[in-house]
């Protein structure tokens, strides 16, 4: 087995075990608590958090995708030339937008809660698969697209079987971007009340007990790292296929 | 409601200018006629709520408030928006878009000083907070540009290093991708016990500022954050450069450090520049959560605001950090074309 | 005068350059050509240590290279490659004056050589000075290459395929040029190219190289009539032999007196041009004149029987 590959299985089992079976990695975190405080977070169960937390991406990232690639798709369609500029301002001036504010921002809005992390998450989402999803649709080799017609496909049939299977890769590095963004605004949600793995890291800041920081800082981290490698290889393996690497 | 916030007359009066402006700014084509379009609609914007607000105040306490609700802040949204896609389009110089860019700051700070805003809940909350709210903006300030001087400092020598040395770049960039990945409370969360320790175990450390929570952990963090832009623009930059030029340069004798300062780096600028606007514009964002551990800056407005559900808290802390992100973002676009269009000055 | 002495250079097993001894006399035109991966731009490259050999000496005017630090050594060799390898960032005047800088050179000095140098290649100075590489034409542009590698009056002028990247007329051109300025100059140049024909055209010499190796070295009538191998004579190509061969001859060496009708040729023309003539418009004899005055005539016989001692 390659290094990369036994990394890979370790820090999933050290994930798996940190969300399962916290009590066993009291002894770690003990010089870290306070004295007589609590080690391990027992407030709500870890894996509980970890679902609402991945499940609050999940929709949010889903939704993201499918309203930014339906619009790029839109866009980069003659009849929709006409609003590329603008929505290319859009993107430009929203991703200047940080995610925080744009949390923070929802809270007037929309009141607490997982309404408005899950809101913040979606417009944030958007941005960098549109960018990316644009950017695959708008840079096709143009001889395989002079093919595609010359075979006699019609426009379903070019965009389903060659312009969406080769802008995938690059539409792919949108979501990847876009999911550990996501990942990292949802654990700010937990101080807009929404329930996710950020609640420990923050219970941790207001009673001053780091073992509860390291903790929760712990599994996000291991989540974001696995999550984005995941990505990544599915990135690599698509762009091997279609031949563009 | 719209219609009965303000004395009907100057409703009428910004509501037209308002209407006018979207319906002017918001078909495509003609840019000029969106940006006039944009900009009259802003007027009737603020129009509007500065006669709503003093209405809506007059008879009422001095503790009573009055702010937008969302629907305005929308409408502000789009006109912006509009206006800076009318700007793109237009396409000006980067000398012009600098000098728009100290016209529009002037015309806000003339807008916030005139005191015609001063009856909106926001701006109540500034002036309630001035003192502090200085500091927070000196604070972020310090932060963002402080982190981004320490990033470039290990940045560029790290990324001509990686360019030169494949081994090192191969072992370097993954492991700066990995700590980009880190969420940003995560990340800011493992410093606290990481310089804790070190203030503990080293006075020198102590001396000078170190400690778990504050300004050093909130610091390093963002100083993580950012060098992968700057490494890896860097090396993208360096790698860049056109081979012909490198073979010419080695073939003319100039030393390794010649063709790094008179080739390679002048020609890599504008890609490494464009790095160095990813960090800006991101640690200006990042820097909010370094409210939650103590560091400061207009962060803790809003979580402090977040704490309290003091909306007017939240928006005093979320909107100046939007701003300085818009303006970063428009001055380093203009640093990176400066850095592409002027050619060098004759030896 | 630069001597080559016996240099190898291998990469792993591979013989890239395999004891290659040649001398180019200083004033000349010595031209490397082979195919590609005959190791004559590794030759090349060894001369101003871009490579390193790994044995054999070459030594310029005596002084053997190994003994001068290589960006010193380089400072003293111009280098023009193919696509010119200009600086996108610099002005024409700044890349032009790049090696006087790196020598430190006076200001003045370096804007009086650049001048003179644009001018030499002609491109008005005032016109041409402070525009970037980008807003010249390719031709432009690579005389500005040229101009950059003769700035400091160096020893010797490398160039590696000065002419690839330009299309045929402006290629041919570029290379009357540079035997116009180097003839003025005096100038001493190793040119590396893969064409037979611009060997012909530029080469005072020419060192035909295969697989690594030397095969022939000597002037082009010499590679043209006695090709040393069937390499040589497939570089050359059999069927373009008499004509190659008529055109370094010019027809000065074949009046006789006698009459002939006709359009005349001027004395310096070719044997070539001169068959040409008479297979165009079906004379048996060409007048000739020289400088304007009747020399006499060149005829078709002639032309045959002198084309014929080679064969």
């Amino acid at each position: 087995m390659k290094p990369g590959m036994i990394l890979r299985v370790a820090l999933i089992a050290l994930l798996l075990a940190l969300v399962l079976k916290p009590e066993a990695f009291t002894s770690v975190f003990a010089p870290f608590a306070p004295e007589k405080g609590p080690v391990i977070y027992t407030r709500s169960s870890l894996l509980s958090l970890s679902l609402s937390h991945l499940g609050l991406v999940a929709v949010a990232s889903v939704a993201a995708t499918l309203v930014a690639v339906t619009l790029a798709i839109l866009v980069t369609r003659p009849a929709g030339a006409a609003f590329r500029p603008l929505s290319r301002t859009i993107t430009n001036v929203g991703q200047t937008f940080p995610p925080v504010a744009v949390l923070a921002l929802a809270v007037p809005a929309l009141g607490f809660g997982a309404g408005p992390t899950l809101v913040a998450l979606f417009l944030y989402g958007l941005l960098p698969i549109f960018e990316n999803a644009m950017t695959g649709l708008s840079t096709l080799p143009a001889a395989t697209m002079e093919a595609a017609r010359g075979l006699g496909l019609d426009r379903w049939q070019r965009l389903w079987r060659v312009e969406l299977p080769l802008a995938m890769p690059v539409i792919l590095g949108g979501i990847r971007l876009s999911v550990v963004i996501a990942l990292g605004t949802a654990t700010i949600g937990s101080t807009v009340a929404a329930r996710t793995l950020g609640e420990v890291i923050i219970a941790g800041l207001l009673t001053s007990n780091t073992a509860f920081v390291l903790q929760g800082g712990l599994i996000v981290g291991l989540f974001a790292v696995l999550i984005h490698d995941a990505l990544v290889q599915l990135e690599t393996y698509l762009t091997k296929r279609n031949g563009r690497g | 409601m719209f219609w009965d916030c303000a004395p009907s007359g100057s409703v009428i009066a910004g509501g037209v200018a308002l209407a006018a402006g979207l319906a002017l700014g918001i078909p495509a084509g003609a840019p000029l006629r969106r940006l006039g379009g944009s900009l009259l609609g802003l007027a009737g914007l603020i129009f509007v709520l500065v006669q709503g607000a003093s209405a809506q105040l007059d008879g009422a306490g001095d503790l009573a408030r009055v702010s937008p609700a969302a629907g305005a802040w929308c409408l502000l949204l789009v006109l912006m928006l509009l206006m800076a896609d009318a700007l793109a389009q237009l396409n000006p110089g980067p000398r012009a878009r600098a000098g728009l860019l100290a016209l529009m700051l002037v015309a806000l700070l003339a807008l916030l000083w005139s005191g015609t805003l001063s009856d909106l809940s926001v701006m109540q909350e500034f002036t309630s907070r001035k003192n502090a709210f200085r500091s927070a903006a000196l604070r972020h300030l310090a932060l963002a540009l402080g982190s981004l001087g320490a990033a470039a400092a290990i940045g560029f020598p790290l990324g001509i290093l990686c360019h030169r040395n494949a081994a090192l770049r191969g072992a370097a960039l993954p492991v700066l991708s990995f700590l980009q990945t880190i969420p940003s409370l995560a990340m800011f969360g493992i410093m606290i016990p990481i310089l804790g320790w070190l203030a503990a175990a080293s006075p020198a450390a102590r001396a000078i500022g170190i400690a778990g929570i504050g300004f050093a952990p909130a610091f390093i963090a963002l100083v993580l954050y950012a060098l992968l832009p700057v490494v890896a623009n860097t090396v993208t930059g360096l790698a860049a450069t056109p081979p012909a030029a490198i073979e010419a340069a080695r073939g003319m004798g100039m030393t390794g450090a010649q063709r790094l300062w008179k080739v390679e780096l002048p020609l890599a600028m504008p890609v490494i520049l464009a790095g160095l606007r990813i960090v800006l514009v991101q640690n200006i964002g990042l820097a909010v959560i370094a409210g939650l551990i103590g560091g400061g800056g207009f962060g803790s407005f809003v979580f402090q605001g977040l704490n309290q559900t003091a909306t007017d808290l939240i928006l005093l802390g979320a909107l100046p950090t939007v701003v300085m992100a818009l303006v970063a973002a428009i001055v380093m676009d203009i640093l990176v074309d400066l850095a592409r269009r002027i050619p060098e000055p004759l030896p | 005068m630069i001597e080559i002495d016996r240099i190898t250079k291998l990469y792993g097993s591979t013989r890239a350059v395999d004891t290659v001894s040649l001398t180019a006399e200083t004033g000349t035109i010595t031209v490397l050509v082979g195919t590609s991966g005959s190791g004559k731009t590794t030759l090349l490259r060894m001369i101003n240590r871009l490579v390193e050999p790994t044995s054999g000496e070459i030594r310029i005017n005596g002084e053997p290279t190994h003994t001068v630090k290589p960006h010193l050594l380089r400072r003293r060799i111009g280098y023009a490659i193919q696509g010119h390898g200009l600086f996108p960032h610099h002005s024409v005047a700044r890349n032009i004056g790049a090696v006087p800088e790196l020598l430190g050179w006076p200001e003045e000095k370096i804007a009086a050589r650049v001048d003179e140098l644009l001018t030499l290649f002609g491109m008005e100075p005032a016109a041409f000075r402070n525009r970037l590489p980008l807003e010249l034409s390719g031709g432009q542009q690579q005389r500005v290459g040229v101009a950059r590698a003769l700035a400091s009056r160096p020893d010797l002028l490398l160039m590696d395929e000065p002419f690839g990247a330009l299309d045929p007329i402006i290629r041919t051109r570029a290379q009357e040029d540079l035997r116009t300025i180097q003839r003025k100059l005096g100038s001493t140049i190793l040119l590396v190219t893969h064409d037979m024909d611009e060997a012909i055209r530029l080469g005072d010499r020419i060192a035909v190289m295969d697989g690594g190796r030397l095969v022939q070295y000597g002037p082009p009538e010499e590679i043209i009539a006695e090709p040393a191998t069937p390499f040589v004579a497939d570089m050359v190509g059999d069927a373009e032999r008499p004509m190659r061969l008529l055109s370094l001859i010019p027809v000065s060496e074949l009046i006789e007196t006698g009459p002939a009708e006709g359009p005349s040729l001027a004395a310096d023309a070719s044997l070539r041009e001169a068959l040409s003539a008479c297979l165009w418009t079906g004379r048996e004899a060409i007048p000739i004149q020289r400088d304007g005055v009747p020399a006499g005539r060149v005829t078709l016989a002639a032309i045959r029987a002198r084309a014929e001692r080679h064969a």
